[in-house]
């Protein structure tokens, strides 16, 4: 078992973006995932500076994957994910549209986490289309992704979703551009303001969600820490990025598949509070305070 | 633009008598569910019996209308051969398509039934032409139905790019997500749309009354709060109040409908082949108005003097959520 980088969800300045890579290339990772899977309008990095920065991480021993939009909408979208696909190597397809763009470059492909993939033959019909590796969706328990492994009959790598902010959804409206009254095509880059997104409570201060330009994400951290010692048939977890702490959180994920133990102040470096429902066949929100502390 | 090109107007039928009342009422065609967690409306009370269907179908039929089967979840591992089955029995039927989602599943339609026509649902997330295209490559789909986030130029650009029909939404509640991409409600519930054919589901749903005020909660999640002489509206998450940095709003989205009635001309001039209705979970009443007004609506369409009439938008507006109305994505101002 191996951990990988999950594609930054986040809209931070360039050089920002630039230091934490830098800083990634020393973490303990078989893959980074790399570009841009939220918003279209995010231009920091342009698919050249991915590329250029894909490069200076495949030197290093990564492997490196480039994702796409969970959205693809417009030309434009299509062709910036047309260089990527180009450029060879993996391409994370976070949309149906994306594997053919991979399979006309004639690159495999990891099927991502947004790509709903529930069963054994919709798995083994990615594997045969050309896909080396797949993403359970983030709401598959350990029972779903366990019966769809014993499902399918084709080889291929999985991946799951094992720390971070879950990515809950993707619209066309972009609810940071709609809280500042602004328009999504005059948004003002609000983003680049809010590193972690912007934390979203219900009227009696329960902090729920977390809104992310176009994406809605869960508010507390999806956390699998105590579930490592019984996930003998996933190959990667994914670490999501966020503003703080990724470092040490992969470093807590090491120990504990090495170790079997870990002693990182776990809570303090998840002060956005813990769950992990899904994989226990809840409701995603659910936390198992037992095995979180 | 001649009558023979209009768009077909595609119909929700929750039972045979909404069925009947879409076919009597100017549907070209009607989209229905079986009884189970294979469609997207698994609503108890709702939906078809094998046997229902066989009777709707002929009554579509015979009346020279087509009958579309939505197997639009996606199958659960270990259950696949309910999904199977469900496939088989609109073949068995003689339905004339199913709308499908699960990629696993559209191989199987083709592959077991290549007779019978293949939809690419809007739980399929088809956003662009190379997504529409892959679904044509590998499953010889008829149609496929665009998710609610694209603006008009960009249907446009899809339609201009594939020989795969076209389908868009025309009227009912309005999905803010992209449909296929949004799991809030298993996050709040266990239950979604892909999993369980369920979005915010009535069965965690709790109206609590305290004196004049209101609050309504999902699985416990208050979604919003109602003072004295605000209506309550049925707690969907997306479309609840909450608070962002001390304010108070509808974060994500207004309970409101999505009414295109006014860019109808718009949606022929770019090549739209057909025109879907949301609401299998609705009333037959319901159906049959919204069938009457979008039926009078297209075949006006076509002509250069279009307008839409008052008397449409007013009993559009009585069957709205929230007697609310957008265009939705299909004008940049909204997104």
């Amino acid at each position: 078992m191996q951990l990988t980088l999950g594609p930054l969800l986040y809209y931070w300045p360039k050089q920002e973006v630039l230091d934490f890579y830098a800083q990634a290339a020393d973490w303990t990772l078989a893959s980074i995932y790399l570009g841009e899977v939220v918003c279209a309008r995010r231009h920091e990095l342009r698919t050249a500076d991915w590329l250029a920065l894909g490069t200076e991480l495949a030197q290093s021993g990564k492997q490196v994957i480039y994702s796409s939009q969970a959205v693809l909408e417009s030309g434009s979208d299509l062709s910036s994910l047309r260089k990527l696909a180009q450029a060879g190597g993996l391409l994370e397809a976070n949309d149906l549209g994306a594997i053919r763009i991979a399979r006309e470059a004639g690159i495999a492909y990891v099927a991502g986490p947004h790509l709903n993939i529930y069963n054994g033959p919709a798995l083994d019909w990615h594997a045969n289309a050309g896909a080396t590796r797949w993403v359970a969706p983030l709401e598959a328990s350990a029972k779903t992704v366990a019966a769809i492994l014993a499902e399918k009959t084709l080889t291929i790598e999985t991946e799951i979703f094992a720390h971070g902010r879950l990515p809950l959804a993707f619209s066309a409206r972009c609810f940071t551009a709609r809280h500042f009254d602004l328009s999504k095509d005059a948004c003002e880059f609000k983003c680049i303001e809010h590193a972690d997104g912007m934390l979203l409570k219900t009227r009696e201060g329960q902090d729920f969600l977390r809104i992310n330009g176009i994406q809605t994400q869960s508010a507390a951290c999806h956390a699998l820490i105590n579930d490592v010692p019984q996930l003998r048939n996933i190959d990667y977890l994914r670490i999501s990025p966020q503003a703080g702490y990724t470092a040490e959180i992969i470093a807590t994920y090491d120990s504990q598949i090495n170790t079997q133990q870990y002693t990182a102040n776990w809570t303090q470096i998840n002060p956005e509070g813990l769950v992990n429902g899904y994989w226990h066949g809840q409701a995603g929100i659910h936390s198992t305070p037992e095995v979180l502390t | 633009m001649s009558a023979a090109t209009l768009p077909e107007l595609i119909c929700p039928a929750g039972s045979l008598p909404a069925l009947k009342a879409a076919v009597d009422h100017g549907a070209d065609a009607v989209y229905l569910g079986f009884k189970n967690a294979t469609n997207a409306r698994n609503f108890a009370g709702l939906n078809f019996t094998d046997a229902q269907i066989r009777s709707g179908i002929d009554y579509a039929q015979s009346r020279g209308r087509e009958v579309l089967v939505a197997i639009n979840t996606y199958a659960q591992a270990g259950r696949v051969k309910e999904w199977h089955a469900a496939i088989d029995a609109a073949a068995d039927a003689g339905a004339n398509a199913v709308i499908l989602a699960d990629l696993g599943l559209l191989d199987y339609a083709m592959r077991v039934h290549p007779q019978l026509n293949r939809h690419l649902s809007v739980q399929g997330s088809a956003t662009n032409f190379e997504a529409v295209n892959l679904a044509q490559d590998y499953f010889g789909i008829r149609r496929a139905v665009l998710p609610r986030v694209l603006t008009l130029p960009q249907v446009e650009f899809v339609i201009k790019n594939t020989t795969v029909e076209i389908e868009v939404f025309g009227f009912g509640s309005l999905c803010v997500m992209a449909e296929g991409r949004c799991i809030l409600s298993s996050y709040a519930t266990g239950e979604s749309p892909n999993t369980h054919g369920v979005c915010s589901p009535a069965s965690h749903v709790q109206w609590l009354p305290q004196g004049n005020t209101m609050d309504t909660r999902l699985n416990g999640i208050l979604i919003d709060h109602f003072e004295a002489g605000e209506p309550a509206g049925y707690p969907t998450l997306c479309k609840g109040r909450f608070e962002v940095n001390d304010a108070t709003y509808y974060a994500l989205e207004e309970p409101t409908s999505l009414n295109a009635l006014s860019v109808l001309p718009e949606l022929l001039r770019i090549g739209v082949r057909a025109i879907k209705v949301e609401g299998r979970q609705r009333s037959p009443a319901y159906t049959a108005e919204v069938t009457k007004t979008l039926r009078a609506a297209l075949d006006a369409a076509a002509d250069a003097r279009y307008t839409v009439k008052p008397a449409w938008q007013q009993t559009l507006s009585k069957v709205s959520e929230g007697h609310q109305q957008t265009l939705g994505a299909y004008s940049r101002p909204w997104r």
